[in-house]
């Protein structure tokens, strides 16, 4: 039996779907278009409503295959590698793309080896080769010094992780219609030598810097821990996350879930502004993919700026407040 | 505790070069470090070892020259290491790296742990852990910024994922790949620097580790790099020096109109 089809492995929390396996689906639909084959999406969870993977169908799906049972309610490796190498047995799809999450960076190289096949990671271009049909990845290296170009030839299916966010889902069609079919999994093959005892939820809710569609980030340039409050207030009138640089989660004003760059998380928000950051190598490793850039720093020499959109040469302490004062009269009108 | 740290020596990346022209990196006057997320697997192993005892082995794959990242893990408190080195293991993908390393594992036979970096900075990919433990069929965990607790048949461990930490408790042997937040990787001390200088490190090639060479280098590698560019740094992005006060004040204004415009706000 050939490979044939494009397969998106989907992510949920508590039954609801995440947004990346939306922006999964679009990337899927453009591949799956350029081959002329159907777009499946795979979700595995404790119990799936029908609205919500009919979600699915709306956002670019031909057809949903969704395994339910409680070892899959949260992702473990065993259950989730397992099941998906047994789905990939029995359907056989040619591409398979998940989400360069902790989780499909995590399912997807485990995966890799069980079915004898390349895998690359973190992708932010996905094609397909006009002549022979095959999946064409580019992703950012060496800390986003060059970009690869990168194919799996003779291996199927040909894998890849995909940088979260640096797509938009495409808008629900609800007249689009696809099939939404419940697979079983032998549950003694779901059996997981982790067991998760525990999930403590980040308090502060301006970590999550990698699902947020707005970053705000300081540095050094912030002097001491005190003055990166302000950052924090901006952050949450533009609904946005706190971001730091490693010197700044060094001297302790931030924790280490908001390092941004090469030891820290690479994030793509709509918006990234970075005050008070010299734009170092490393750095830069982690916000290149970001839609827009914004910098403020006194040092009009300042690497930041030739990453920059839109940049200010000035004192932060004299810029900052008054983006705050001018977000907070906008907030009011 | 018997501890597998596996380390890649890497170009250092703090000033990377890329030839214009070709494209590529320039290789000549950049230093090969230990991978910088690699230090936190080393501390961690020989964290757990002074705590519990054991042995932590340092373990690469790499051209000979590797030799002195191993010498380095040793001087940072690693018992000892094994260098993989050959021709035919050149031009490997994260596919053939994980296979090698893990046959290697397979003939040092004894352990209870292996850890490794949350990713190799060069390559990019996290994805070579997982790969062992999958080719060792051991469980293991990613992105893990604590070890809680030491228990016969298992480790209680916390992962760093992007809402919060998960606490797990997984059964040994496994693999875990670490994260910066989990130590503060120690510098070698100048005693252990010269006990390491001595310590000779055996070079293991295919044979050592009857690996199947039709899975090895280049040749055993599913996916292929095909072409490598060097991305457009530069936005061109608007720039403003405001000099004073009202200056200033405008220049936020058109930072708010730029946030408008693109629907920002
Ligand atoms: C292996 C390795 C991995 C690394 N990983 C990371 C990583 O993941 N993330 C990361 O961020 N770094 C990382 N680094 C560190 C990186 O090299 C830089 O040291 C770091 O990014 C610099 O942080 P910074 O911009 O806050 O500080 P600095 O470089 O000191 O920059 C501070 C900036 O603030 C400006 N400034 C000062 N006062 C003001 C003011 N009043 N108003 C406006 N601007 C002002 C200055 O002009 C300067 O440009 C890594 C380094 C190595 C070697
Ligand atoms: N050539 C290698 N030799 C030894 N360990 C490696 C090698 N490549 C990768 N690793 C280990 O796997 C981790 C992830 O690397 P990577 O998948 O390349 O990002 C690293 O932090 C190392 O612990």
């Amino acid at each position: 039996m050939s490979y044939k089809g494009v397969w998106i492995l989907g992510e949920q929390e508590a039954g609801n779907i995440k947004s990346v396996s939306y922006e999964l689906l679009k990337r899927g639909r453009e591949l799956a278009d350029k081959l002329g084959v159907e777009l499946t999406a795979v979700m595995l969870g404790k119990k799936m409503a029908r609205e919500r993977l009919q979600e699915l169908v709306y956002r670019g799906a031909d057809k949903v295959i969704v395994v339910e049972d409680p070892a899959l309610e949260y992702f473990l490796p065993d259950p989730y590698v397992n099941a998906m190498e047994i789905l990939i047995n029995r359907h056989r799809p040619e591409i398979l793309i998940a989400s360069a999450t902790s989780t499909g960076r995590t399912v997807a190289p485990a995966l890799a080896i069980r079915c004898n096949t390349g895998l690359t990671a973190d992708c932010t271009g996905l094609d397909i080769d006009a002549e022979n049909g095959n999946l064409i990845q580019t992703r950012p290296a060496i800390g986003g010094n060059i970009l690869a170009t990168i194919r799996t030839p003779n291996h199927r299916p040909q894998m890849a992780t995909v940088r979260p966010h640096s797509n938009k889902p495409l808008d629900p069609d609800r007249h689009r219609t696809g099939r939404i079919i419940n697979e079983s999994v032998d549950p003694a093959l779901l059996k997981s030598r982790t067991k998760r005892l525990e999930f403590k939820k980040n308090e502060d809710a301006g970590s999550n810097i990698q699902d947020a569609e707005i970053v705000i980030a300081g540095g050094k340039g912030f002097k001491k821990e005190e003055n990166f409050r302000i950052l924090h207030e901006v952050a949450a009138l533009l609904g946005g996350a706190v971001g730091a640089t490693r010197d700044a989660v060094d001297l302790g004003w931030a924790t280490y879930p908001h390092q941004v760059g090469l030891s820290g998380k690479t994030i793509s928000p709509k918006l990234y502004m970075g005050i008070g950051i010299s734009g170092s190598v490393q750095h830069l490793a982690g916000i290149k993919t970001s839609e827009n850039i914004i910098a403020v720093n006194n040092d009009p020499e300042a690497q930041i700026f030739r990453v920059a959109d839109f940049g200010i040469v000035g004192d932060l302490f004299e810029v900052l407040p008054l983006i705050k004062q001018k977000l907070q009269a906008i907030k009011k009108q | 505790m018997k501890i597998v740290v596996p380390i890649k020596q890497v170009p250092e990346t703090n000033n990377v070069k890329m030839d214009p022209v070709t494209g590529t990196m320039v290789r000549d006057g950049v230093e090969p470090i230990i991978n910088p997320l690699d230090l936190y697997a080393i501390e961690e192993g020989v964290l757990l070892k002074e705590r519990i005892g054991g042995e932590v082995r340092a373990l690469s794959m790499g051209p000979k020259k590797a030799i002195l990242a191993i010498k380095e893990a040793i001087a940072m408190g690693c018992d000892d290491g094994i260098l993989l080195s050959d021709r035919a293991f050149a031009g490997a993908d994260t596919w053939a790296t994980s296979y090698v390393l893990s046959q290697a594992i397979k003939k040092i036979g004894d352990y209870d742990l292996i850890i490794c970096g949350e990713r190799a900075t060069d390559g990019d990919t996290g994805q070579v852990g997982p790969g062992i433990a999958t080719w060792l069929d051991i469980p293991f965990a990613t992105y893990i910024n604590k070890i809680v607790e030491i228990r016969e048949n298992s480790l209680v461990v916390e992962r760093m994922v992007e809402d919060g930490y998960e606490i797990l408790e997984i059964e040994t042997p496994c693999l875990l790949t670490v994260v910066k937040e989990i130590n503060y990787p120690r510098l070698p001390s100048l005693r252990r620097k010269q006990l390491a200088r001595q310590i000779e490190i055996p070079v293991w090639g295919p044979a050592d580790i009857e690996a199947d060479t039709k899975n090895l280098g280049l040749k055993g590698s599913p996916t292929r790099v095909v072409k490598i560019s060097t991305p457009q740094v530069t936005r061109n992005g608007k720039l403003l020096t405001p000099k004073n006060e009202n200056e200033i004040e405008a220049a936020v204004d058109q930072l708010i109109e730029f946030l408008q415009g693109k629907e920002i706000i």
